[in-house]
């Protein structure tokens, strides 16, 4: 009995030490100490907080994303939000609307593309991809209609708090505390709440939730919606902090979010994921760029990185599961099948 | 099956109206060489279109197809600028074989790696992009360091016909061969229509998806010598976007995004409408910013019309069942 004991506690420990959240964490150990040894200012308190200002809006992003891809969707018109929602606030600056009415717009104006998506694809009933693609192109081509080749850049003063401002004398960005609350707005909603359980449930099988009474084309449109309100939060950052509008603003970060959301263990068939490896891998992300940053590596360079850790952060749980059974399991899967056989099952 | 009632038929009728609605602005507009023009402006997307449509019709997606596109072509390129002796006829073969292998990893990933062709094809998408960059190190190579075999290749023409658009509708010809009359063609819809069912019947699953990616990546090396020969310039951001037009042209020419259904006709009817949108733009003085809104509102429209028409099609299947 002891001794059944000890082996059980010891298979925790290596099922810990295997858990995606576990591993990601270690590496982004590993690439803070890469870091630090690249560059002698890197763990510095005032630099650290600074450099989160290059990741904090696509962190905002990804959370609502975590709901969109463990229900089964996907939404990859997310970057084009962005620029649709900046250039409202853009247009509206130049009407003389100061920086309350300008948030306004800005999230009404995600609120409403989300919406648009949402509404689109679970009422007609077509695949998501198709319709964020369509939107992609549609939402961006309403920048470019309204901007051309001109640019926005007259924005009042107060309104540069948002994406360059910090809280009080603390040193911390207010963009960073806007992503923690709404970090713990998330996980309480995905992991302490009926709605949080609809959603994997949806995820793993969204017939059944249909027919166990969950409005299933309700909580994915809610999901859109978040998605669509997030990115125009992250549209206000961003603008705030880079101050001026051009169509091309945001280009390709629904690779990045994406790739965030996977990297942090949520599976991109649905029904599996959590918070917080999403957070520790918007982590990763965040400083694994900064650092290629230190070493001078191209942006174009490091989309190639993006990109192949995307895939990999796929290919890898496959290949750790089966690597998982075949050492751990496999005696066990021997005995339960014997047992299964006896049993009649 | 009833003439009429044909996605292709519909197509053709609006293409018509398209063009007198645009001749009644701008009555310049209707002449044959333009039309000339238009078509040889088409001929790229005609070809990649039908790549895209054989991946859309497994229920895939392929995003990577301008990357690839750019940076078959930016090898071609380089290799032309560097080696001028080399024949053209050899660089169209390579450009072929490098589409290809960039399709075939895509077809590994997606087949054997079990990953879903969006995420594949997203992140291909970026890696392709930056390879290009790393190989061309950001420069361009522009019409004077290309030889004039390889810059004039679109512009031979033969009977008044561009080797552009005979070498589109050679492949709009084979594929038609390859999709309508061959098992593998059969395969490649059984796949997408019914997944279960397909594997019943004993079709390699895996032999298709990769083979879909494949032959779709072997039609964009070759676009992207073409590409970049048209357009006398090779550069890091060739093409880019061109993805979202693929996929505009397969889902205004019927192909269903879930996959199983489309014919290489509407795909090349949907990417000649759009072809004359972009070329009209000018003509009728509407800003070219405007292309990228009008094409997301087309493909939103289109899903639209296709899933209402699929749906209301199955109500129909139904009710004839009742009787």
């Amino acid at each position: 009995m002891a001794d059944k004991n000890k082996r059980l506690r010891k298979l925790n420990i290596t099922e810990w030490l295997m858990r995606w959240e576990t591993m990601l964490f270690f590496i982004l150990v590993l690439i803070i100490i890469i870091n630090s040894r690249i560059s002698p200012y890197f763990l510095n308190y005032v630099n650290i907080m600074n450099t989160t200002f290059n990741f904090t809006e696509k962190a905002i992003i990804a959370l609502p994303m975590i709901f969109v891809i463990i229900c089964g969707d996907i939404d990859i018109s997310v970057a084009s939000i962005i620029a649709l929602c900046s250039v409202f606030m853009g247009l509206a600056s130049t009407f003389g609307v100061q920086t309350g009415g300008l948030v306004l717009i800005g999230c009404l104006t995600g609120i409403a593309a989300g919406f648009f998506n949402g509404i689109i694809i679970t009422r007609l009933n077509v695949p998501a991809i198709a319709v964020t693609i369509g939107s992609m192109s549609l939402f961006r081509g309403i920048a470019y209609v309204i901007l051309g080749d001109k640019a926005f850049t007259k924005y009042p003063s107060s309104f540069a708090f948002f994406g360059q401002g910090y809280l009080g004398n603390s040193g911390i960005p207010f963009q960073l505390v806007l992503f923690a609350v709404l970090a713990i707005f998330f996980a309480i909603i995905l992991h302490r709440t009926t709605l949080g359980r609809k959603i994997y449930a949806i995820g793993n099988n969204p017939i059944a939730s249909r027919f166990s009474g969950i409005p299933v084309a309700n909580v994915r449109l809610l999901n859109f919606t978040l998605t669509g309100f997030c990115s125009g939060i992250a549209s206000i950052l961003l603008t705030s902090r880079i101050g001026s509008t051009r169509p091309n603003i945001a280009e390709g970060w629904e690779l990045e979010v994406i790739t965030t959301v996977v990297l942090g263990g949520v599976a991109i068939t649905g029904g599996k994921g959590n918070i917080l490896g999403v957070i520790i891998s918007i982590f990763l992300l965040g400083f694994l760029r900064f650092g290629m940053g230190l070493v001078n590596v191209p942006g174009k360079v490091m989309s190639i990185v993006s990109g192949f850790l995307l895939i990999i952060a796929i290919l890898l749980p496959e290949f750790i599961r089966n690597i998982r059974e075949r050492v751990f399991l496999g005696k066990e899967k021997i005995r339960r099948g014997y047992k299964d056989e006896t049993s009649g099952v | 099956m009833n003439l009429i009632k044909r996605r292709e038929f519909t197509l053709l009728i609006l293409i018509i109206i398209q063009i007198l609605l645009i001749t009644l602005r701008a009555p310049r507009f209707f002449n044959i060489s333009n039309f000339r023009d238009i078509l040889d402006d088409t001929a790229i997307l005609f070809m990649v279109a039908i790549g895209q449509m054989l991946v859309i019709l497994t229920s895939g997606i392929d995003l990577s197809v301008a990357s690839s596109l750019a940076f078959s072509g930016m090898s071609v390129a380089l290799l032309n600028q560097y080696h001028p002796e080399i024949s053209v006829f050899i660089i169209l073969f390579l450009s072929i074989i490098i589409g290809f292998i960039l399709g075939s990893f895509n077809g590994l990933l997606v087949a054997y790696g079990n990953i879903p062709p969006i995420i594949t094809t997203l992140g291909t998408m970026s890696i392709y992009r930056g390879l290009v960059f790393v190989l061309s190190k950001g420069t361009w190579v522009s019409a004077h360091e290309m030889t004039d075999s390889f810059r004039l290749f679109p512009r031979i023409h033969v009977f008044g016909i561009s080797s552009l658009l005979i070498i589109s509708l050679v492949v709009i010809i084979l594929f038609s061969i390859f999709l309508y009359y061959t098992r593998t063609g059969r395969e490649i819809y059984g796949v997408g229509g019914n997944i279960t069912a397909a594997q019943y019947v004993g079709i390699n699953l895996r032999k298709i998806r990769y083979l879909v990616f494949a032959l779709g990546g072997g039609i964009c090396g070759l676009s992207g010598f073409l590409w970049v020969a048209r357009y006398a310039s090779a550069q890091s951001d060739t093409a880019i976007g061109f993805e979202l037009q693929t996929i505009a042209a397969c889902v205004i020419g019927g192909t269903s995004i879930a996959g199983g259904s489309g014919s290489i006709m509407g795909v090349v009817l949907g990417a000649l409408f759009l072809g004359i949108i972009k070329n009209a733009l000018p003509v009728i003085n509407v800003s070219p910013f405007w292309q990228m809104f009008i094409q997301g509102f087309i493909i939103i429209v289109a899903i639209i019309i296709n899933t209402v028409m699929s749906q209301r099609n199955q109500q129909l299947i139904l009710k004839k069942r009742e009787l």
